[in-house]
């Protein structure tokens, strides 16, 4: 798929051009190049070491690049054209760029010292600044959402993992994000407590939110992805849609993947 | 099927199951305590029966006119040189793990400097800061007229003397233990903070440094009961402290001893209020970092005697053992 890297197209919510990355000597993005479409939920798949969280990171700029640009919504994310290459940005003005680009993490992060409903009203409240009793009653209707009205008021530590994450999940969508991007969300999760989460994000997906999973489920990528990738190595090696790259991959390395995962 | 049975049961009783368990004894325990109350009670004699102590006179000085005013200036300095020093602190941890190389270094050496150097010679130098620049001068460094020019003699009270070397020394110490604070939380929560677009201040203030708190509080509740005692330290510039007070008195009436009892009774008094607030703010910043809080000393005491805490039924141990 060829990527136009400047003047993104109307519908296209996350492009990708070129993407590049290196720790120390060790390439892990070789180019990456990647469209995300307004209410697409796109599932990365691939081995461990194969790039695919770094480049979700690279997404909200919690990883810097080398090469290439990622655009959110037609807005090039963590660096600004100038003439004949980029600059990065301050810190202010990308934590201005990641108000709109809502992230779970593998291991939850959730504030330990705020109770449930504090977590998802901290950044509304304290970052976009909107107004407090409004905000409180919107996160009210989201706990309520993932399944969560019984625990506003509860610790992360009295939560289970599960729990943990839907609130997780809870303090992304309380920012209105145009999009979601989810680490693992489910990979440190009891394996009883995978459904609950991966629910609320099939609801979410039915909602219309454009969502970039990079997960371990090939169950639920293959049931609620509109389109799966395949990474190996820094590489984009094969996409299309579950049925084909789930179901008949062409790819050797897609292949030995899925048959170690699909036992 | 009958070995198993005998086998489970072990001594072969059919009614082990339903005996009832018991503690293990402690004998040892109660040879420990009688020896410690022994000692104790020696002790009250002696603070009892021997005169040399003059009880009446720590009485009659206790709440004197100038002790009193000895413990308002020991807290107010203590109060001051903490606030400033742990707020200066706060400033070198975050200076400290800065990626600015100099910023870093500055801090480090500020730290080097203030904690490395006596106490009791820092506010010497305070106090002699006159010697080494008689005007201290407020201008364009170098090339331009001062704005300001003073005397460095009437600048530098004493009192000014003693907040500098009990308050940069503190800086120094609170920076380290800020700093510790703020490395010991995951990276996780700072990734975190900046997904959901939070500044770098707002970080620090909002999830780093209330969660560092736990592990800050301790050493800095030590160190301002430190302070409470380094205090003292002053009085050998002349600051009429708690310790400054004493000293006038029995230098005057050659009470010494009843007056330096007067001092550490003080002293004792302060530091038992001190560490009180301390249990309180260690349990504030606690929320969250447990299933549930651990009990005040009060809810404590209600649950040794047998009452358990208000508000919460009887854990099914604890009935067991009122019945």
């Amino acid at each position: 798929m060829t990527v136009q890297a400047e003047d993104p197209a109307p519908g296209i919510m996350m492009q990708a051009a070129g993407v590049r990355k290196s720790f120390g000597t060790l390439e892990v993005l070789k180019g990456i190049d990647l469209v995300v479409r307004q209410g697409e939920v796109m599932c990365l798949l691939g081995q461990s070491g194969s790039g695919k969280s770094t480049f979700l990171r690279c997404i909200n700029h919690l990883e810097r690049i080398d090469y290439g640009r990622i655009r959110v919504d037609g807005e090039l994310i963590g660096y600004k054209e100038r003439g004949g290459y980029l600059r990065e940005m301050h810190e202010q003005e990308i934590a201005r760029q990641r108000v709109h680009i809502g992230m779970v993490f593998q291991h939850f992060n959730l504030f330990p010292h705020m109770t449930a409903l504090q977590n998802v009203i901290e950044g509304p409240i304290g970052v976009k600044r909107e107004n407090r009793d409004e905000v409180v009653e919107r996160a009210h209707g989201i706990l309520k959402r993932v399944g969560l009205s019984e625990k506003v008021n509860a610790y992360p530590r009295q939560l289970s993992g599960g729990q943990q994450q839907r609130v997780a999940i809870a303090r992304a969508l309380a920012m209105r994000p145009k999009l979601i991007l989810f680490d693992e969300p489910t990979s440190a999760l009891d394996p009883e407590l995978v459904s609950d989460v991966l629910d609320v994000m099939r609801d979410l997906a039915e909602s219309g939110m454009t969502m970039i999973v990079v997960t371990h489920e090939v169950g639920f990528a293959r049931e609620v992805a509109d389109r799966v990738v395949f990474m190996a190595d820094g590489e984009i090696v094969e996409q299309g849609k579950p049925a084909d790259v789930i179901g008949n991959p062409s790819h050797p390395q897609t292949r030995a993947f899925l048959s170690k995962v699909l036992v | 099927m009958s070995l198993q049975k005998s086998a489970f049961h072990g001594s072969g009783s059919d009614h082990t199951a339903d005996q009832p368990i018991k503690p293990a004894r402690h004998p040892w325990r109660w040879v420990a305590i009688a020896f410690v109350a022994l000692l104790a009670v020696m002790f009250v004699h002696t603070l009892m029966t021997n005169p040399r102590f003059e009880w009446p006179i720590v009485a009659k000085y206790f709440t004197s006119g100038t002790i009193l005013l000895g413990v308002r200036r020991t807290l107010e300095l203590t109060a001051i040189a903490m606030l400033s020093g742990v707020g200066l602190g706060v400033l070198l941890a975050v200076m400290r793990l800065s990626p600015n190389p100099v910023l870093s270094s500055a801090s480090w050496l500020f730290v080097w400097f203030f904690r490395g150097s006596p106490l009791l010679v820092q506010l010497l130098l305070w106090y002699n800061l006159s010697a080494l620049f008689p005007d201290i001068s407020l201008g364009i460094p170098f090339i331009g007229p001062d704005f300001v020019k003073i005397d460095a003699n009437v600048l530098i009270t004493p009192y000014l003397a003693a907040l500098l070397g009990l308050g940069l020394n503190e800086a120094a110490y609170s920076a380290e233990i800020i700093r510790a604070g703020i490395i010991s939380i995951d990276h996780g929560q700072t990734e975190a903070a900046q997904s959901i677009g939070m500044s770098r201040g707002r970080l620090l203030r909002r999830v780093v440094l209330p969660q560092a708190m736990r592990v800050i509080i301790p050493p800095l509740g030590n160190d301002t009961i430190n302070m409470l005692k380094m205090s003292a330290l002053v009085s050998i510039i002349a600051v009429p402290e708690l310790l400054f007070a004493a000293q006038t008195i029995y230098s005057r009436t050659f009470e010494t001893i009843p007056l330096l009892l007067v001092a550490v009774i003080w002293y004792l008094i302060v530091v038992s209020v001190l560490s009180v607030i301390q249990y309180y703010i260690e349990r504030h910043y606690a929320r969250g970092s447990s299933r549930s809080l651990p009990l005040t000393p009060l809810q404590g005491l209600r649950k040794l005697l047998g009452f358990g805490p208000r508000g919460r039924p009887a854990l099914p141990d604890e009935k067991r053992s009122a019945a």
